[in-house]
């Protein structure tokens, strides 16, 4: 039982571990929006130079993915229609609206299907949590299938090490392991 | 009586697993819905660059089209281009349609996606004539903000400015139409009046 707490206590420690980074991400782009908006209205662009704007349009392009290509983002595809899409990000960006506000925009127009990472919410859940849910009953299967491997062979006097209350037979297994 | 209860652990985990993927199956992962039926339609102002054939449809070229100024009506609203190969397959229907529509009111506007009016101009002229006007879309703006995916998409919209349906890929006469008079019939009840109302000084206007 302890064991299987510490596992779910790992797998969520795991998940926090790997959603912080992005959540520390968008602190930071948000720093960003503060920064750029007075320089974002000029909407010359230098060229070889990678502005503020640059990064936040290219930051909000990698999480829409393109109505063409449908398996790549606006960023990387080479559709017409991607390309322009990357526009409109730029030119609300520019206009002072946030990485958010935009992403909304999109979501209003194309649906959830419009971003590449679906929505931890309702049923999109179910891909966060059933390779989680699969790897816990996997592990436990292995588990059981190990222990049943390398179980002693009953010895003449192995007996004895029991427990003599013998109420719960599987969990004195499991203090021997 | 070990491999009965195995078998039933695996079913009882794997079923629901399996289901999911059948369900997914069934599913045309290029079919997306549009969260725009039932949401007022973004609204636009664009050229005309080919009149149209239909005298209750025409629009002189370079004029002005604005879908505020057409509240009241039901609009059509079709994303197309030259080189789009099932624009050719819709083309018949929906300028048969555009024509039987005009009867009631109905306005049908051609929308150019990413495309050079000159060529639009070419195709129309090829594909014999087309009896509603066609208006340019610099940038795909518009497309953008319907949510555009390919062409043809045909969005239909009702009096009171909203999307009530879209058409992803070629749409047929009799689909189009069948839709377009569900959609004057609920506007009917309660926005007819109105309707009536709104219209008769916006057509005075220009």
């Amino acid at each position: 039982m302890r064991r299987l707490r510490l596992a779910v206590m790992a797998v969520l420690a795991l998940s926090v571990s790997t959603t912080a980074p992005r959540a520390f991400a968008q602190g930071q782009t948000v720093t960003g929006a503060v920064e750029t908006s007075p320089g974002g209205t000029t909407n010359v662009p230098i060229p070889g130079a990678d502005t503020v704007l640059d990064r936040r349009v290219r930051d909000v392009s990698q999480r829409l993915r393109c109505p063409v290509c449908q398996g790549e983002s606006i960023q990387e595809s080479p559709a017409e229609l991607a390309a322009q899409m990357k526009g409109v990000v730029r030119e609300q960006l520019a206009a002072g609206k946030s990485e958010q506000d935009v992403l909304n925009y999109f979501l209003a127009k194309y649906g959830d299907w419009i971003l590449l990472e679906p929505r931890a919410e309702g049923i999109n859940l179910l891909v966060y949590w059933i390779p989680v849910i699969f790897m816990l009953i996997g592990g436990v299967v292995l588990f059981m299938t190990v222990k049943k491997w390398i179980k002693p062979r009953p010895v003449a006097g192995a007996a004895d090490d029991v427990a003599p209350d013998a109420a719960a037979p599987a969990g004195a297994e499991l203090n021997h392991v | 009586m070990d491999w009965k209860r195995a078998f039933m652990v695996t079913g009882a985990i794997g079923a629901p697993f399996i289901a999911l993927l059948a369900f997914g199956m069934t599913r045309d992962p290029r079919q997306i819905p549009s969260p725009l039926p039932g949401k007022a339609a973004p609204t636009w102002t664009h050229e005309v660059f080919a009149p149209g054939a239909d005298p209750a449809q025409q629009r002189t070229v370079g004029d002005t089209v604005r879908l505020a100024d057409l509240k009241g009506k039901v609009v059509v609203v079709n994303f197309w281009a030259s080189w789009c190969l099932a624009c050719r397959d819709e083309h018949a229907d929906l300028s048969e349609a555009a024509q039987q529509l005009a009867s009631r009111g109905v306005k049908v506007f051609g929308m150019l996606y990413n495309d050079q009016p000159a060529n639009g101009v070419r195709w129309i002229a090829d594909m014999g004539g087309q009896s509603y006007p066609s208006l340019t879309d610099p940038g795909a703006r518009t497309a953008i903000d319907y949510g555009l995916y390919g062409v043809p998409e045909t969005f239909v919209i009702d009096q009171t400015g909203k999307v009530a349906h879209k058409f992803i890929g070629p749409v047929t006469a009799t689909a189009l139409i069948a839709k377009v008079d569900s959609v004057l019939k609920a506007g009917g009840a309660g926005g007819a009046d109105s309707a009536a109302k709104t219209a008769v000084p916006a057509k005075g206007a220009p």
